[in-house]
């Protein structure tokens, strides 16, 4: 277990960093530069391109066309986003303009793909993500003592309650997902019950900066084992 | 010392020495005839470095990496040509029978007849005279060209909000709209208590420029023109006027916002070509004239930049595979390019992601009969205020039994959303229903269609890209700019995003950049020796 002041520590490097967060993105490339030099990136299967093309290479994530990373996910929450895009939980809601563009590729996976695209996404190992979004980690860690009761106190998710691991997940993604369950564009649909769960558990956040907060918190949490 | 020779006797020994080229060039310097804008980006001309001197990576096989290799391989470099798909021309393609439309998640096969006529040019569908270096390329490769109609005064104007929806005749439109403006303006000018700095002999020009602009009566008021078509009559029979159109109604139409001046852009005026039988011709003519390795279905994994050169691994067929080369020529949208492993630096990412990516959507519709020729319509664009924006008629195929129509062109971000969220089926019958309001037995015409969403279209996600002012302010230098030894080209790095012009002129600069510094580097290894 972590020293909790030396998360303080690391929290204070970290904020030092936010203050320039493209800064973090020179030693993460660098590294997966030299992993991809060594040949070692795990391909996608011909029919599982697609992914690439929005996800990144390795589904490591691409916010210039809004896609997270999916490496590192366990499979049973990976398994049940295709199925909510499938069943229209998520991507039908008209406002929501990127989850409606993963939806075609969800529904258009024959039955027999959707475990073989599980198989690949699951093979990919995880690599840290850069850090976007400035807030109050400190301020963030109180409000995540509530998130803490599905997600594990660490972000480490939890098959039982079907609450996804947030730790280690891209915060831009963590934010538009958060804004989602706020405003209903997530979590409204019938018969999405974790979606309702998780809808009625952000009224807790009530504005933006309480959700950067709550995000910037989470970001600390990745370097967690 | 008395000059010994006329400019005319000059002129004919240029010509006898350089040909027609020659005599133009030399009337320009002389001011004899009016010098024409030239490309801003000249032509790179470039050093043949010699067999086998100097490697070129070129990622992506569109307009701007096709010219690419196909200039770097004339001047001596080793290119190797990656293409993530499985077909070259990125978004220049024209589809035909059997054509795969591979929209993610909505993957369409084009059902056309199979006819030489009957294609359509999901992407350029327009080159414009002034576009030098495409007209180069066209004719140095032989690509013959045809006239493409832009603008068609016969075509229609459609509005829900005017004239009950009822289509009009756009030179109706615009003849009764420049009517009543230019009574409007004349009435003002006629005033006693009008202020302008003008001579008498002024205001009596003025007023005969807004009475002809008008087309207006001795009395400068408008009482309908020509210019909106007759009536009836004007052969055998006297014409019969047309009565304007209520100009309330003119006024309620969204026409006059953009679409009645369109033809006026900087990239719409007439005339305007396109090349025969589609406009894919120019990608297959530089493909056919470039013999270094054009690599398709190679999807680019990682870029490396390093001090002498550029390591990129691509994936090729399940297998990852490593190119170095001395320089790279990145065509891959940027916003795809985070999603790539890549050492760039950090300003360079910041300025990436400075670009949006932008929406387009068009839809092509096989027609049956060509309809519209009855309707006294031969190729241009009918403009309605509805989702599918513009109905193009093909220009090409005058007169035979079917033609492929252009069903929607969207430019509107929300509408080309919709349309992308929906089947390919729903899309077309939505451009069906749009479609009988302005031609009403559209609907009976219909045989097949294709739709095209750029920004879900496959190695693509965005046509065009999109800058803000401020994005060009801060970060187009830092694009245009290479990082190290690596070059992002293409339209998207340019200010014709969406034109194959744009593409090409910025081969050209990324060319001209490399060529100067394997020169100096040529310049020091002489030095050295």
């Amino acid at each position: 277990m972590r020293n909790p002041l030396e998360r303080l520590t690391l929290l204070a490097l970290l904020s030092l960093a936010l203050l320039s967060p493209a800064l973090l993105w020179l030693p993460l490339a660098a590294a997966a530069a030299e992993r991809a030099a060594a040949g070692a990136i795990v391909i996608a299967p011909e029919p599982f391109r697609y992914c690439v093309v929005c996800h990144g290479v390795e589904l490591s994530g691409n916010q210039l066309v809004d896609a997270p990373r999916l490496s590192g996910l366990p499979r049973w929450y990976l398994a049940r986003q295709l199925e909510s895009f499938r069943a229209g939980w998520r991507g039908a809601h008209a406002m929501d303009t990127h989850g409606m563009e993963m939806r075609p590729q969800a529904t258009v996976l024959a039955a027999g793909e959707i475990s073989q695209v599980l198989d690949y996404a699951t093979r990919i190992p995880r690599t840290p993500v850069a850090t976007t979004i400035t807030g109050d980690p400190q301020r963030g860690a109180t409000l995540f003592a509530t998130c803490a009761a599905c997600h594990g106190a660490n972000g480490e998710g939890n098959e039982t309650l079907a609450a996804p691991p947030l730790a280690g997940q891209n915060d831009w993604y963590l934010v538009t997902q958060l804004d989602n369950f706020r405003s209903g564009v997530r979590g409204s649909a019938a018969d999405d019950i974790q979606g309702a769960l998780m809808r009625a558990s952000v009224t807790m956040l009530n504005d933006d900066t309480a959700v950067a907060d709550v995000v910037a918190y989470i970001n600390s949490l990745q370097q967690s084992p | 010392m008395a000059n010994p020779f006329t400019r005319r006797q000059f002129l004919n020994m240029v010509g006898a020495a350089g040909g027609s080229a020659a005599v133009y060039q030399a009337s320009v310097a002389l001011g004899l005839i009016p010098a024409v804008a030239a490309a801003d980006t000249p032509r790179a001309e470039l050093l043949n470095v010699g067999r086998n001197g100097r490697s070129v990576v070129v990622l992506g096989a569109g307009i701007s990496g096709l010219v690419s290799a196909y200039e770097l391989e004339r001047a001596g470099y080793r290119v190797t040509l990656l293409e993530a798909s499985k077909r070259v021309g990125g978004r220049n393609m024209t589809v035909r029978r059997g054509d795969l439309i591979d929209e993610m998640g909505n993957p369409q096969i084009c059902e056309f007849d199979d006819h030489p006529n009957l294609y359509f040019n999901c992407g350029p569908a327009r080159i414009p005279a002034h576009h030098h270096h495409l007209l180069q390329y066209c004719r140095d490769l032989k690509v013959p060209l045809e006239v493409f109609v832009n603008v068609n005064y016969h075509a229609w104007v459609q509005d829900p909000d005017a004239f009950d929806g009822r289509p009009v005749r756009m030179r109706e439109y615009v003849a009764d709209a420049r009517g009543f403006m230019t009574e409007l303006l004349a009435k003002s000018v006629n005033r006693a208590d009008f202020e302008a700095p003008f001579s008498a002999a002024d205001t009596e020009r003025l007023l005969g420029f807004i009475r002809a602009y008008g087309d207006l009566d001795t009395n400068y008021l408008y009482k309908g023109s020509n210019r909106a078509g007759y009536l009836g009559g004007g052969m055998t029979r006297a014409p019969e006027i047309k009565p304007p159109l209520d100009f309330t109604e003119i006024l309620k139409s969204s026409f006059w916002r953009f679409r009645m001046h369109w033809g006026e852009g900087e990239d719409q005026a007439a005339p305007l070509m396109q090349c025969v039988g589609g406009n894919d011709a120019i990608v297959k003519a530089l493909a056919r004239n470039i013999t270094s390795p054009i690599i398709v279905g190679a999807p680019v994994q990682s870029i490396t930049l390093r001090d002498d050169g550029v390591d990129v691994v691509y994936d090729q067929k399940g297998r990852n595979r490593q190119i170095s080369a001395d320089f790279c020529i990145n065509c891959i949208p940027s916003h795809l390019l985070p999603g790539v492993r890549n050492n760039f630096p950090a300003a360079y990412l910041q300025a990436m992601a400075s670009v949006q990516r932008g929406k387009l959507f068009k839809i092509g519709l096989q027609m049956k009969e060509r309809f519209w020729e009855r309707e006294n319509i031969y190729g241009g664009i009918s403009w309605t205020n509805q989702e599918v924006e513009q109905i193009w008629y093909p220009t090409h195929g005058i007169h035979g039994k079917k033609g492929v129509m252009l069903g929607a062109y969207v430019f509107n971000n929300d509408t080309n959303d919709l349309f992308a969220r929906m089947s390919p089926a729903a899309r077309i019958e939505l451009a069906i229903q749009n479609g009988e309001r302005v031609h009403p037995d559209y609907r009976q015409y219909v045989e097949t269609g294709v739709s095209v969403p750029w920004h879900r279209m496959n190695y693509m996600m965005g046509c065009t890209s999109q800058w803000t002012p401020q994005a060009r302010a801060d970060y187009f230098a830092t694009l245009q700019q290479p990082s190290g030894r690596h070059y992002l080209v293409g339209d998207q790095v340019s200010y014709h995003p969406g034109w194959m012009e744009g593409a090409i002129s910025s081969a050209h600069l990324a060319m001209a950049d490399l060529d100067r510094r394997v020169r100096a580097e040529a310049r020091g290894a002489a030095a050295n020796a």
